[in-house]
This record gives C-alpha cells, structure tokens and sequence, in this order.
C-alpha cells in the first residue's frame, strides 16, 4: 500500500482571466484537475487516491470574486471564501440562512481559504471512496459501505442506487432552499442550472455529484428575490462543535403572513447524495400555522421512504427532529 | 520552607517551543541524508509471498530497500518492525525504500511488486473466541503469559499464542450480560469471601460493559534519523524517555550502549507509545548501517495511525455487591481484552482501578487477551485503569441510586486513605486523601447547589457526574547526578525524556531546592546520552514526578555531604560541623568560616576521587557508570542511587465532577462545568499540574464522548485512520473555565511530597463526563465508552443501542 502523504508531479496552470482557464480546461478535459481553495482536493493527491496529470488553479481569477446586487438579486463569484459569505451584509442580511450555513463549515481555517464553488461541488466522504477503493463511484463494480456489516454511519437514508454516500456541504441545501441558480461557463458559452438540478445522484451518474461536465467552471451562483427576507432557520448537527460534517443538517425558508406559512423551502444535507428537498412537508404546511403543533404533524412525513443502512439509523429521528425545529422555531 | 518546590517557573524548552527553535527529530538533515519511506500491508492477515522490487531499484535516486530479512526474525507474538511470515493488520510495514528525495521514494514504493498470501482474519474478540471463529494468528488468538509482564510500556516478552474458544453457551450469555459460565480464562485471582460479600449485599447490580481502544496519534509521527561515526550509532528519535532508552536501542542495532548517542531534545506527545524504544527504529538505525548514509525514516500521519500503538479494547461483565451503608462488599470482573495483534491487553489494570476506586471487602478477576487483526495495542495513559473508570463510573451511580445514597457520598464510603489497600495483592499505598479530595472537589464544584437545580428546561436537559481516576504514580531505584561547576553553578543532569509534560524539568527542581541554588544559576543537562545522562526510569505510568524528585534529591545530597567534607578538609572540624546556604558551605557555629560551592568545586578537582567523580558508588547503574565517567575531573560531582526506605504503591489520584446540559433533539450536549480535585502529594510546579489537569480532562472527553477504532469485518480495514475520523476532542468541544485544584498534603515517602498525576486526570474525566451522562438520561447506563452522539440520539427515539451485544470496533 503507498505510504501517501506526499504531493506527485503534476503539470500547475495558473489562469488569470476565467477566458484563459476555460480554455486550458477545455484542452486538458479529464487530464485536468480544477482547484480554487484546494481544502477537498488536495487530501485526495497527497493520499494518492485520486491523481491527476495536471491541475488547473483559480485561485488568481479575480472576476470569480465579489459579492454583488444585481438588482435582481445577488450574485456572488464561485471563489468567494465561506468566511466571506459568512461575514456578507448583503448575504447575512437578506438572505442569512447562506450566511449561516457558511459560518459552521468545517473549520476557521478552512473556511478562510475554501470557496462556495468547491464547497457545493465537493465530492462525497463515504471512507471507503476516499481511501481510493474500487467502488461503484470510482469506476469499479461494487459498494463496500451499503452491506450489512458496512461501516456505513454518515451514510445516505434515501435515493441509494447502487451507492449510499451522502451529500457533505452545508452551503448546498441553503442554496436549494434559496432557489439559487449555478452559473457554468464552457468555451461553448453560459449556462444556468438552478442549484436543485446541479446535484446529481447515483442513479443519473454514479462518479460525479454535479452536472459540471470537462471543460466547464462554475463560476458564480445567483440568488432570486424570492425568498429575500424571509423567516430562516439553519441547523447542523455534527460530532464535533467544529471541523466534523454534518451528521444532518437543515436549511429552511418560510414565507409567513398573519403567522400562517404561505410557501416553504425546507432542504436537509447529509441525508442523501444530493440535498433533499422535502416536498411532501412543504405541501402539508403549506397554509398552517407555523409552531409546534404543526411541526408535530409532519415530523414522521419527512423520513417517509427513508431505508435504513446498519448503523445510520439515527439520521431518522434527527432529521426529523430537525425538521420540526425549523418549522416550530 | 520550600524555595523552589511548589512555585511555578518556565522550563527552558519553552521559548524554543514558542519560538519554533527547538528541534524534533525530523528537523534533523545530515550531509548524504537518504529519505526512507515504508511500504505497508493492505490487508489484515496473511504473508508475503514474494517481493519484486526490481523496477523500484533501477530508478535514478534510489539508493535500496530494507526488508524483514535484514533484522534478526521476531517470532509471533512479539510485534515485529517489518512483517514478512506473519502479516496480522491492514497498514504493517514490509518493507523501507531509501532514495535521494521523499518523493523518489515514495513513487519506488509504487513501483514494488509483493504477492501476498490471505489468511482468515477477525477484528472482534468474540468472534474468535466463539467455536469455529477465525483467529487472527495461524497458531491461534490469545495471548499466553509465559513470564510476569515488565513494566508498563515495555515490549511483551515470554508469551505464547493459544487457540482458545468458548461453547458458544458462554458466548451468548456473556453477550446477554451474564456470566459466561464455562468460559477459559488466563488469569484468575481472588481475594476475600465472594459469596459472604454478596450475601451481605443490600443491591446487587449485574452489567455488561465495552470500552472500545483507539489510536494515540500523537501529534508528532515518529520519524526517526540515525547516522553512525566512527563506530558509534547516532539517533535521533522520537521517545518519551531519554536515557530508559539506551539498553533497548542499542539491542536493536546490535551495539553496546556506549556505542550509542541517542538524541531527543523533545518529542511532541507519546501517551504511552513512545515510552521506550519501538521495533520500528531498528529499521532506521539498520538500515543507515547497511547504505553507510544518514537514513530518515518518515513516518506520515496515517502511518502513525497504523504503528503509532492504540488502547487495548475490553468487552466485560461486572457484578457488584454494595450493603445498605453504601460499602462495596463484593466485586466480581470478568475482562477479554482485545490486544490488537500484540495481544496484551490492560485487563489487569481494570481490575486494579476498581480495587483502589472503592475498596472491595472481596473481588474476583478472571482475564482473556484475546489478537485480533487491528493495530497494535500498548500502553495508552492510564492504560487499563481511565476506560475502566470511564464505564464503572455510572455504574457505581447505578448501586448508590438502588440504596438511595449521594452519589458523591457513595464514593467517600468507599475511598482509599493512607491504610488503603491497591490491586489484587492488596498492597499498602504510601499515602491517600480520597476523601478529603472528594470533599473538597464538591464545594468547589457546588454540588449540592447543582443537585437542588431543576433538571429540565424546554428540550434541555441537565446532569451532573461524579467520577474517580487513578494510577499508580512514583518508582524507586534510579540514579540522580549533577555537578556543582568552578563557576558555582549547579549542573543538573537528567536521564528523564521531554515528552512534553515538563516533568523533566520540575524535577530537577528538587536537586536547586536541596542544595539551596537559585533558578537563574541552575542548568538542566539533557536530550543526548553524549550530555552524560543517567540512568532513568521510562516516562510513563504517571512515574516521573515521584521518581525523580527521589533521585535529584539523593544526589543533591551526596553533593552537600561532599561539600562539607571538603570544608571540613580544609578549615577544620567534622563535616557534621557544617552546613549550607547562600552557595557556600560553612561552619554552623561561625559563618564566616567557610567557602563558595565555586571554591569547593575547585576543591574537588584538585582532591579527586569521589569529590570529582573520578570514583563512584559501586551500586549505580553501568548507564550513569559511563556518565560519572564522562564527566570526571570537571567540578563536584553528587551521584547517588535512591535508595530512600520505604514501601508501598504512591498512587495518583484525581476526582473528577462534570455538568452538562444535553439538547433531547439533538443529542448533542455542551459541558457546562468540570471541577477537579487531585491527590498527588505536594503539588511541585504548579502550571504544569494545571497543564496535566486540564490535557487530561481534554482527552478524557474524548474517550468518553468520541474516540474509537472503527473496523470493517468484512475485508479488516480501518475507517478511522486520520486525525479527523479519529475525533480526538476539539477546542470547541471542551469547557473553557475549569476548577482545579489539589489536597496537597505531601507524601511522606517523597523528600518534596510529591507523586504523579499525569494519567487520572483523563480518568477522572472520563468518568465524571460519562457519569453526568447517564445522570442527564434518567440513569440510563450505555455501559459502552465512547458513548456518542448516534448511541444518544437512538436512546432518545427508543431504537436501542444494544450494549449487550458486546459490539467492538465499530460505530
């Protein structure tokens, strides 16, 4: 077995102009490795687990940074740093469950250098993958983790096809329930994908968890007024207080008037590969009144098809805890 | 009136830490210095068939590899630096690439060809012991005594492999958390009536209990470097011992000890796998032997993960007798260890911390180590004696709640004091103040204020916990040294290793203390046998504060009884006419007859003999014989043995008081207070016991709450390899204010009063965080360490963490 913990040779691009940085990808496709804050990719190369003939560093594009109104919104640059989404006026003021969600990623540390772009595109944890076995995900043709006797904890309860891993981000599931929009750049042109449909589960695609093809950046992620203002409610419930994933987590969006919930967005991570959006609730509280009668009501609805793995069982009554918080807070 | 004993200074090590001056052993380059990096075991149990490294060897920069066939064969049980015949853990080392860079080397490794043999596997003790159940060692799954077992810390010598199975009747009922009746076991004792003790018992509660082993990671990976000069091995290692070293290093590179210069100025964290030398550094210093070029050997995070040693697991059953006055009448413990593939659990140790945490009237011990494919398993503070106490703890709360008694007040019922008893020997103890520290740990904690406050608050929920760490704490036997320089200063040297808990250095402050020297004119010799070092104990087992307190004193004192001998030799009178103060030596009954320690120095040069260490007591160890000799002629010379009467067990105690309020949706709970009281004697250097306290209450958080090896059992491989999956405790998961304090009594045993503390303070913490737990759940035991967020969330919905079903290595 390699010893790891040791960077291998490869090719660096340093683009300064996002022109310049589609190009290189669009002529390395698959040889190329994109990396803003570096804080998912690097543990892969050192490890040795992945590798790649040449990466292709963002870091130096300042038109992927800034945070913006648009009048119609916001839009904020694919390498903002989750510190700086954290600590945004803009962001903390119309739209805090982003901002809140960004404050309890990982560490200080790395919420200093990782950026929203990578942290919504990050690839799954599932340990068996990131210890580079042949699964499903990497090519091969099994899964070590969905067995009875797998150590399958931080595992998905719902959408398995063939792989169980979880979605990781925090950003992710406040995006989806802020109805944001993920702008993908290509040599080809623009395209906008809303956040909703750029995670992608197993039974799409099994080895990527975004629709972001060789050759394509995203390179900004647009917020709608819609939910601007709205009542928020962001948790996350992990091991540890700082550093760890989530075990669950929630972001939810309400539109109330006369205390009633007119529309709901109400997403949870670590659940399922991508955020899950939870429908069924958001339907059944639509109209009621928001407190914890209500929430009482739906909390068994949110699990409604979950299938439990050998040890992730615990993510049921925690998400539907969670669920109920966000809807009686 | 102390001077120096009990009053706080700062090591000399410290700016250098501050500062990043300070050197570790991977900071070390030699001129020609090769990189070597290890190739490990992918699997968790087989052979090597063949090595092909051909390819490996033909790139440019690669200088050779080291296999198992280049050290003397290492047999079963005993843990192996490279494996060959017998690979028994995913991650082993097989075999070392040297090149010109790291990064050569590690691509060498991708280049070497190894087909391997599988074997059957097991990474769960009783599922090898139960009939037909995989082994994880061809020759079978426990680990026989053959011999006493050395030292904590020390590599197992005299052990054999048995294949031991129970009818799987035993299986199931230990499972069930019964006695396994007709299980074998390697150990037994007993002392007291068993059956009188439970006869007499108001309660009997009956449990089952898993305390699940973990890495130690320390925060510094062991990379060595080692080059050899004129016949001489120079090394620098990572340990947690300095000259406790010497014999076993040189043993593994087939050298006399004073053929070899070991040199290790600090280390960062050991915990008990750095206390003496490990098989992995007879790669580096051989394999710089065979390539005659400095070798550093590299050890990476996930390596340290692997060889870096983890706790020993238990999976259990206790039953405890307790009369209607709260006294532990009766304790019956049963403990399989699983040993990893070294195989030696601290099951005895377990058994130990019960006997000095309550005192039973009578107890029996029956004990099984069982291998198993998963890392090695050694010493890890408080190895035994801090998961014993982490899952006793709600137990004991368990026995005081069934006869209505005060949790706190059921521990003063059963504390150890000075006339105490330790261990299924029952031997004395030099001295305990449990009950006093009881006392004054629930004032200062407010227990009684806490107890009065309601429990519930929306969805939070609160509970208090109470819990008892210990370790035996001091050693005797050792040699202390020094030199009193012509220029009056004090030279103090000292064999003991800087493993970080700076004990290294507030011992030393026994020697300045005797011989009555201010700080500023005393200078610790250290961290390089060439520094003329000592013989010294190992750091571990909480020793060293007790230890060498002893040995500096002793020589301290051969340095005044010389001092005045010398006085007396020049200006008259009986040595016993003497004494001294103020760095000078003079007469009691006129002061101005004297000389300085500088002057009385000179003295010793000139006289020779013992004066000047050009002889030496003929009982000293032959390491401090060399040191002795090493700095013959140079000043005054105080050498000694401890050889101060007195027997019995110095134990290190701690109690331990936690509240914490736990969120019912989340599981999720915040530590809100954490009190603790020591018993270790005199407190020596103050900011280091608040160091010790609150490092351990650190760690003991983690032991309770997160950390735990977590293996796959169908292909052996681990999930908890990195720092991140292993949890040790963040900054944010523990309490920022703490209470600790000390009885502070002094041991009379010890000039200074001292004993250790180092390894209860996480016992303590351990058992009052879990305690506070069980508290905050209505008494609800897990019987399960750690007992994490997952265990708490599913107790809370109803679905059942069965601890009953004795799971181990796993989430």
């Amino acid at each position: 077995m390699p010893s790891h913990d040791v960077m291998p040779n490869m090719e660096l691009y340093q683009p300064v102009q996002v022109e310049d940085a589609l190009a290189i990808a669009d002529r390395l496709a698959e040889r190329g490795w994109l990396v803003g804050g570096g804080q998912d990719t690097y543990g892969w190369l050192k490890d040795r687990a992945k590798a790649t003939d040449a990466l292709i560093d963002l870091s130096a594009i300042e038109s992927m940074r800034g945070i913006r109104d648009t009048g119609d919104g916001i839009e904020i640059g694919a390498l903002s740093t989750l510190t700086e989404i954290s600590e945004n006026p803009l962001i903390k003021e119309r739209y805090s469950v982003l901002s809140d969600a960004a404050a309890v990623v990982a560490s200080p540390q790395i919420r200093n250098i990782g950026t929203i772009g990578g942290n919504v595109s990050q690839d799954v944890r599932c340990w068996y993958y990131r210890r580079g076995l042949s699964c499903y995900r990497a090519g091969g043709n099994l899964c070590y983790a969905d067995t009875p006797q797998g150590m399958n904890r931080e595992h998905s309860l719902f959408e398995a096809s063939r792989c169980v891993a979880a979605s990781a981000s925090d950003t992710a599931p406040a995006l989806v329930a802020l109805d944001a929009t993920m702008v993908i750049r290509s040599l080809e042109g623009d395209r906008e994908v809303a956040a909703s449909d750029y995670f992608v589960g197993p039974a799409i695609d099994i080895e990527n968890v975004t629709v972001l093809r060789p050759g394509e950046i995203l390179t900004a992620v647009k917020i709608p007024t819609t939910w601007a203002n709205a009542t928020f409610y962001f948790e996350k419930v992990a091991d540890r207080n700082v550093w760890d994933f989530s075990l669950v987590n929630v972001a939810a969006a309400f539109k109330i008037s006369d205390d009633t919930i007119e529309d709901s967005r109400i997403v949870c991570g670590a659940v399922q590969c991508t955020p899950r959006r939870v429908t069924d609730v958001e339907n059944a509280i639509r109209g009621q009144a928001k407190n914890s009668a209500t929430a009482e009501s739906v909390g068994e609805m949110a699990t409604d098809g979950a299938r439990e793995l050998a040890h992730n069982g615990f993510k049921v009554p925690l998400m539907q805890s969670l669920v109920k918080r966000a809807i009686s807070a | 009136m102390s001077t120096h004993i009990g009053f706080d200074f700062i090591p000399p090590d410290v700016p250098g830490k501050v500062t990043g001056e300070i050197k570790y052993a991977e900071d070390y380059k030699k001129e020609g210095m090769v990189f070597a990096r290890l190739l490990t075991s992918p699997m968790p149990s087989g052979r090597v068939a063949s090595i092909d490294a051909s390819d490996a060897l033909r790139m440019d920069g690669v200088v050779g590899i080291f296999t198992a066939d280049d050290l003397p064969p290492v047999p079963p049980p005993a843990n192996p630096a490279l494996a060959s015949e017998y690979i028994t853990y995913v991650g082993q080392p097989i075999l070392a690439v040297a090149a010109t860079t790291e990064e050569i080397a590690e691509t060498a490794i991708s280049k070497i060809k190894i087909e391997y043999e599988r074997r059957a596997f097991c990474v769960d003790p009783l599922e090898s012991l139960a009939p037909g159940g995989p082994n994880a060692y061809p020759e079978g799954n426990t680990l026989v005594r053959t011999r006493e077992e050395g030292p904590e810390g020390t590599p197992i010598v005299g052990a054999e492999i048995r294949d031991i199975k129970w009818p799987q009747a035993a299986i199931d009922a230990f499972k069930a958390g019964k006695e396994p009746v007709g299980a074998e076991f390697t150990r037994e004792w007993e002392f007291g009536d068993l059956e009188a003790g439970f006869a007499d018992a108001a309660t009997i509660i009956e449990e089952p209990f898993v305390t699940m082993g973990y890495p130690h990671h320390s925060l510094e990976a062991r990379t060595g470097m080692a080059y050899w000069e004129n016949g001489k091995c120079y090394f620098h290692g990572s340990s947690q011992s300095q000259s406790a070293n010497d014999n076993g290093l040189a043993r593994m590179l087939n050298i006399d000890p004073g053929d070899l210069v070991f040199i290790n100025e600090a280390t960062g964290g050991g915990f008990g796998s750095k206390i003496g030398p490990y098989p992995y550094m007879a790669i580096t210093g051989n394999f710089a032997r065979i390539l005659n070029r400095p070798v550093q050997l590299r050890i990476t995070r996930e390596q340290e993960f692997y060889i870096g040693s983890a706790r020993s697991g238990m999976q259990g059953w206790m039953k405890m007798g307790v009369k209607a006055n709260g006294k532990v009448s009766a304790v019956d413990l049963i403990i399989v260890n699983d040993g990893g593939m070294t195989g030696g659990g601290s099951g005895n140790s377990s058994a130990q911390h019960v006997t000095v945490a309550y005192q039973p009237e009578s107890m029996r011990f029956r004990h099984i180590s069982v291998y198993t494919n998963t890392t090695p398993r050694g010493a890890q503070r408080g190895p035994g004696q801090n998961e014993m106490a982490a899952v006793l703890a709600p137990m004991a709360d368990k026995a005081a709640n069934a006869i209505g008694m005060d949790r706190v007040a059921f521990r003063k019922v059963n504390a150890i004091n000075s006339d105490g008893f330790q261990g299924s020997s029952q031997g004395p103890v030099t001295s305990a103040f449990v009950k006093e520290a009881l006392e004054q740990g629930q004032r200062m904690f407010g227990w009684d204020e806490k107890l009065a406050q309601p429990k519930r608050n929306g969805n939070k929920v609160r509970g208090i916990g109470v819990g008892i760490g210990y370790h035996g704490a001091g050693g005797r036997g050792y040699d202390g040294l020094l030199r009193i320089g012509t220029d009056g200063k004090l030279y103090i040297h000292s064999g003991v290793g800087n493993l970080g808990t700076y004990s290294y250095a507030g011992t030393c402050r026994a020697a300045a203390e005797a011989l009555q020297v201010p700080w500023e004119r005393c200078e610790i010799l250290r961290g390089r046998t060439d520094n003329h070092l000592p013989h010294s104990s190992g750091q571990g087992g909480s020793n060293t504060i007790f230890t060498h307190t002893r040995t500096n004193w002793v020589a301290a004192h051969d340095a005044i009884s010389k001092l005045k001998e010398i006085a007396a030799n020049d200006l008259g009178g009986l040595a016993d006419d003497y004494m001294i103060g103020d760095e000078r030596v003079y007469l009691s009954s006129n002061p101005q007859q004297g000389m300085t320690y500088a002057q009385a120095a000179q003295r010793a040069i000139d006289l020779g003999g013992k004066f000047s260490g050009l002889e030496y007591p003929d009982d000293i160890n032959p390491i401090t014989q060399r040191a002795v000799q090493g700095l013959a002629g140079t000043g005054l010379i105080g050498v000694s043995k401890d050889k101060i009467p007195g027997q019995g067990q110095p134990p290190g105690i701690l109690v331990g008081f936690c509240e914490i309020e736990m969120d019912t949706g989340t599981g999720k709970f915040q530590i809100l207070d954490y009190a603790a009281v020591a018993d270790c004697g005199t407190v020596v250097h103050p900011k280091n016991f608040d160091n010790a306290m609150r490092g351990g209450m650190v760690w003991g958080i983690g032991m309770a709450a997160l950390e735990r090896h977590v293996y796959d059992p169908q292909n052996g491989l681990p999930a908890n390899t990195g720092l991140y999956q292993s949890k040790p405790p963040t900054n944010m998961d523990v309490p920022v204010e703490t209470k600790m304090g000390a009885v502070n009594i002094p041991d009379p045993q010890n000039p200074t009063g001292g004993r250790g503390i180092g390894e209860p303070t996480q016992g303590a913490a351990a058992a009052a965080l879990a305690s506070a737990i069980s508290d905050a759940l209505d008494g609800h035991l897990f019987n399960t360490a750690p007992t994490t967020t997952d265990m708490i969330i599913n107790h809370l919905a109803g679905k059942s963490y069965s601890s009953k079903s004795l799971k181990t290595n796993t989430f």
